[in-house]
């Protein structure tokens, strides 16, 4: 009688904790025996280092929010307070500022990845959903952070949002003053946005970042080859082309993390407003409903969007369409692996078309990411409307294209290993 | 893969290169500050104490954080910095009585943190801007900021200047008077280097105030940064080791 006997669950602490509750069995599960294909390579450290990444914004967010007041009398001098008085104040407000930044682009990575190599594709649709709602989820949060230090641009940046949905017909007007609690970007509004910051974003964040990763580890990861492991098993069961993630990923992850973290110190200790990109000039000067920033642009990680929002022309009589197409930029990410027709899943083993389609597609976020930064004028118009058509071709006709593109022969095995 | 991280750190840095230029107008003029010369903040905070802190307020920065970071004895703090209050831990406050709107204008700005919001070279530039203008208030007008409410307080230091104007044809082709700097009318009480060294150190100071951390920080980020190259070489072999048996 009695439990923890089961050889199975082991001796000592670790047998009488696995005898109440699965923690072995879920470090098998997920660690020790999930097997990942040997051939990941560069562009798969993009998911480690966002769950890093979430990690750090999570626990500097926690050390500022001990000392930040969300009020709109207040909020401006505390961060100040952090940055001046609270002992190492400065670290956890850089490394929670950068981290905003760090976290969008490790994002944007990891999702070209997938673009990459198909990773979105049959039996990994689901995978992809969450990661797309995991990015919108983000995108609210990262929006509402910013508008926490009630600077300048913070304030401004927030009203220019905020009253994109005022252009909605019907329910735009009562949607806007919903949001801002107010008539006017107010104290109201930072409360909310600071609840929502703190609160329910980050932990609708935390649930889908879990289910990202449960769906991931159900179907196992693809690979640059864009081929299953599980189709070739040794005697035991496991698949011939995959190693257990613990030891070879953590160890190979731990490389990334260093990699990453160079980088992302080089900036918190050398560049922490990275040139006004990271932290904006306008918002060391506290917020001011009379006074307008000379140009408002969002923080860099939005712009493409931005761009977008601007590059479509008002049209009978309502700015809504812009606003649309924005949030149609958005929506069609969910429908990719729907849209995506190719019969080979990696860019490896594509045609031509692909490659260049996805070349003209990253060049065109980018350019819209320049243009959503830049005043409206010169080239920047014109150009925003190109990227803008270029952006939605790559996915609006990306069933046809995917579909007549030549495919090379796909390998039995996977090819090469990191 | 290491080309890789190389590739993106290049591609990130450029982005930040290219968009660090903008804005139009008169070119700024370049500051030449050093947030390390200890000597200059010294003489920036006993500049601005002296000319500016009348009117102008620190309010995010404490005397005793001031002596600490600057290497200003107590004495010397109390004696020759502190007019305003007569507690260290206070924050720096301005002469100017809370009604005092009225005044120039529009309340004279907190200073804390204009050198990250405007950035030094726009302050070096601005205490060198000024220019007689009979139309304005003060009799003075400034190259850098049209219309600046700010009465020319340094005048006696550095002269009277007047402005220079050049003639450009405008889009439509018709010529018009362009505003394009200034020059010394009457001497001041200064040499145009001293004044220059004079003003170099309060913008100095200023980029200080904006962020008192920002010596320490960056030398840090030299330990940081090293000790990073090397957990990175660590990690790098230990891989390198684990993964000897992946074939």
């Amino acid at each position: 009688m009695g439990t923890g006997s089961d050889e199975s669950q082991g001796r000592g602490l670790m047998g009488w904790i696995n005898a109440r509750f699965p923690l072995g069995k879920m470090v098998r599960e997920h660690m020790t025996e999930y097997y990942a294909p040997k051939n990941i390579n560069f562009w798969y450290y993009f998911g480690s280092l966002a769950l890093l990444i979430l990690v750090n914004q999570l626990v500097t967010g926690i050390f500022l929010t001990m000392n930040y007041k969300p009020s709109s009398a207040e909020a401006f001098s505390s961060v100040e307070y952090i940055m001046r008085d609270v002992d190492w104040g400065w670290l956890i407000r850089y490394l929670h500022s950068t981290g905003a930044s760090a976290f969008f682009i490790v994002i944007y990575l990891h999702m070209f990845r997938a673009l990459l190599y198909g990773s979105h594709r049959k039996p990994r649709e689901l995978i992809w959903i969450f990661g797309c709602l995991i990015f919108l989820v983000l995108m609210a949060e990262g929006f509402m952070g910013y508008v926490l230090p009630w600077g300048n641009m913070s304030y401004w940046g927030a009203q220019v949002i905020v009253s994109l949905f005022g252009s909605l017909p019907y329910i735009g007007g009562a949607l806007v003053e919903w949001i801002r609690g107010d008539y006017y970007i107010a104290d109201a509004t930072l409360n909310r946005f600071f609840a929502l910051h703190v609160a329910a974003l980050p932990l609708a964040l935390i649930f889908l970042v879990i289910a990202h990763l449960m769906a991931l580890h159900e179907v196992g990861s693809n690979n640059p080859d864009g081929i299953e492991i599980h189709d070739h098993k040794d005697a035991k069961g496991h698949p011939l082309d995959g190693i257990p993630f613990h030891p070879y990923y953590t160890v190979k992850d731990l490389v990334g993390v260093a990699g990453f973290l160079l980088l992302f110190c080089a900036v918190i200790f050398f560049a922490p407003t990275f040139g006004g990109l990271f932290l904006e000039s306008p918002n060391f000067e506290p917020a001011n409903a009379l006074q307008t920033p000379p140009h408002i642009a969002p923080v860099w990680y939005f712009t493409p969007f931005y761009a977008m929002l601007r590059a479509v022309p008002s049209f009978a009589g309502t700015q809504v369409w812009g606003v649309l197409v924005m949030g149609a930029s958005i929506v069609v990410l969910f429908f990719v692996p729907w849209l995506d027709r190719s019969p080979v899943r990696s860019i490896r083993y594509r045609g031509p078309i692909y490659k260049v389609m996805l070349a003209i597609f990253v060049l065109s976020f980018i350019s819209l990411a320049i243009c959503g930064l830049k005043p409206p004028a010169g080239i920047y118009p014109t150009l925003a409307k190109i990227c803008t058509i270029l952006y939605f071709a790559f996915f609006l006709l990306m069933p046809w294209y995917t579909k007549f593109d030549s495919v090379k022969p796909v390998p039995e095995r996977v090819t090469g290993h990191a | 893969m290491l080309k890789s991280w190389v590739l993106i750190s290049i591609t990130l840095l450029s982005a930040g290169v290219a968009m660090a230029d903008e804005e139009g107008g008169v070119p700024l003029l370049p500051a030449g500050t050093d947030i390390k010369n200890i000597e200059s903040l010294q003489r920036g905070a006993r500049n601005f104490m002296n000319y500016c802190s009348g009117c102008h307020s620190l309010k995010y920065l404490r005397y005793n954080r001031l002596a600490v970071d600057l290497g200003i004895p107590a004495p010397e703090l109390a004696g020759s910095l502190m007019f305003t209050s007569d507690k260290a831990f206070d924050t720096i406050n301005s002469a100017m009585p809370k009604d005092s709107e009225g005044w120039f204008g529009k309340q004279p700005p907190d200073l804390s943190l204009i050198a990250r919001a405007r950035g030094v070279d726009y302050l070096y530039s601005y205490m060198k801007g000024f220019y007689v203008d009979k139309t304005r208030p003060w009799g003075v007008n400034n190259l850098y900021l049209p219309s600046a409410a700010m009465p020319d307080v340094l005048a006696q230091l550095h002269g009277l200047q007047k402005p220079v104007f050049k003639n450009e044809p405008d889009d439509r082709g018709s010529a018009r008077m362009v505003l394009v700097g200034v020059d010394a009318m009457t001497p001041g009480a200064l040499k145009p280097e001293e004044y220059d060294q004079f003003v170099r150190d309060i913008a100095n100071f200023l980029d200080y105030t904006g962020e008192p951390v920002k010596e320490k920080r960056q030398s840090m980020g030299v330990f940081v940064t090293l000790f990073l190259l090397v957990f990175f070489v660590f990690a790098y072999q230990l891989k390198k080791e684990y993964w000897k048996d992946v074939h």
